[in-house]
């Protein structure tokens, strides 16, 4: 097999492109899926300042790197969820990637922050680990966004992440969900602007890019995603992808180019307008928003709280010099 | 008796999964493609990594090489 730009040994075949190519332009490949995607969708403006959401898997690691070489000025947001050794794991390998580029990385324990970790939430509320996780995850991305004047939250979803909800959301007709499917929401209420670059990469373009450009990241899967019912969808689309290559990219892209308009107009009624939160000031559709509420059921006494407040109040911040050639 | 290659075993192709993890010996030389497809693995949810290497759907392995069969889905929200 051949590179398609370089006509030198290919590492990774993708039949989807019809294309294989040697590690060099498979790196050059996938930035240029993500140049189109935000301009596609536009997503974002040149130079733009980006707080990106990092796990220390291989997406949002990608997904760093590729827009710091997309010349927009990232910093990285990593949230301590406290789910054992997983997090510490992926702590690591996100302390390691920012250490090694001076990237400027944000770092946000739940425990020592806000009194609470996910296992924990997940105990003494009805939440699920996954939805209390994603509440909070969502929340910080907004507060750090708002408080360091980011343009924007780039989270790293990819097309088979994407995909797989969007077959999910057909599956039930989920109308309020289908029409807020979009790879960009802009900013509104107080909210800031959301972006998905990666909709244009497949899992295993990113696992790639993240092996051939050296990326280490973590491998091992959060225990808390056991059973989830994304993967099957993720399975039967990949089923559906080997006999016919291509098809995961024309559902969901072909959903937003085409489709997606239609169920906007359905959803519209649905939106509450919002107020703001009495407690933390975020913008919600109650006094008291979702996030504290979590926060207040799910946090220990503040006697537990004080032994691990090693992190103190604020977010803790490395900062360095992008080594931008 | 074969000898064994420096990082594979008695000469044959050495495989590591994950999830669970193990490792399992296959006769070389056989093609990737032919790999995944005797582990009844969609190419879409992998890659195939030897020495620290990607390798792609036509690569020949040999006796002695390591190969680690990486799976790629997450399962997150
Ligand atoms: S699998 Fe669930 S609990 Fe684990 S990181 Fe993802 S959303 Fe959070
Ligand atoms: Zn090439
Ligand atoms: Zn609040």
């Amino acid at each position: 097999m051949k590179c398609r730009s370089c006509r030198g040994p290919a590492v990774i075949d993708l039949p989807r492109h019809n294309a294989n190519f040697c590690g060099e332009h498979l790196v050059a490949f996938c930035r240029e899926q993500v140049r189109r995607a935000i301009a596609e969708f536009e997503m974002l403006e040149e130079g733009d300042r980006v707080l990106v959401a990092v796990s220390g898997g291989k997406d949002s690691l990608a997904l760093w790197d590729i827009l710091d070489h997309l010349g927009y000025e990232t910093t990285g947001l990593y949230i301590g969820l406290g789910i054992g050794d997983y997090s510490e794991d992926s702590a690591e390998f996100v302390r390691h990637f920012a250490r090694e580029r001076g990237a400027e990385l944000l770092e946000v324990d739940l425990a020592s922050r806000h009194g609470y970790d996910i296992p924990g939430a997940a105990q003494r509320t009805k939440r699920t680990p996954c939805s209390a996780c994603g509440l909070s995850k969502r929340h910080i991305f907004d507060r750090e966004a708002l408080a360091g004047g980011h343009a924007a939250v780039a989270t790293g979803h990819n097309l088979d992440d994407e995909a797989a909800v969007l077959f999910g959301n057909v599956l039930r007709w989920q109308l309020d969900y289908l029409a807020r499917q979009r790879p960009v929401l802009p900013a509104r209420d107080g909210l800031p602007r959301k972006v998905k670059p990666l909709v244009r990469l497949t899992e295993r373009e990113t696992a790639a890019y993240c092996i051939v450009s050296g990326i280490d990241y973590q491998v091992e899967e959060c225990p808390m995603s056991a059973g989830n019912k994304h993967i099957g969808y993720k399975e039967a689309l990949n089923d559906i992808e080997a006999t016919s290559p291509g098809s995961k990219a024309d559902f969901y892209l072909s959903f937003q180019r085409r489709a997606v308009q239609h169920f906007e107009q359905l959803g519209a009624t649905a939106r509450e307008a919002l107020r703001t939160c009495t407690s933390c000031g975020a913008p919600s559709p109650s006094d008291t928003c979702a996030f504290c509420r979590l926060e207040s059921m799910a946090g220990q006494p503040v006697e537990l709280r004080s032994e691990r407040t090693a992190i103190g109040d604020h977010a803790t911040t490395t900062t360095g010099t992008m080594d931008e050639t | 008796m074969a000898e064994a290659g420096p990082t594979g075993q008695d000469g044959r192709v050495l495989v590591k999964l994950r999830n669970p993890t193990r490792e399992l010996v296959v006769e070389g030389p056989l093609q990737v493609s032919v790999l995944l497809r005797r582990l009844e693995l969609n190419r879409e949810a992998v890659l195939v990594i030897r020495n620290d290497e990607l390798v792609a759907g036509d690569t020949r392995l040999d006796d002695g090489d390591t190969v680690e069969i990486r799976p790629v889905i997450s399962g997150g929200a």
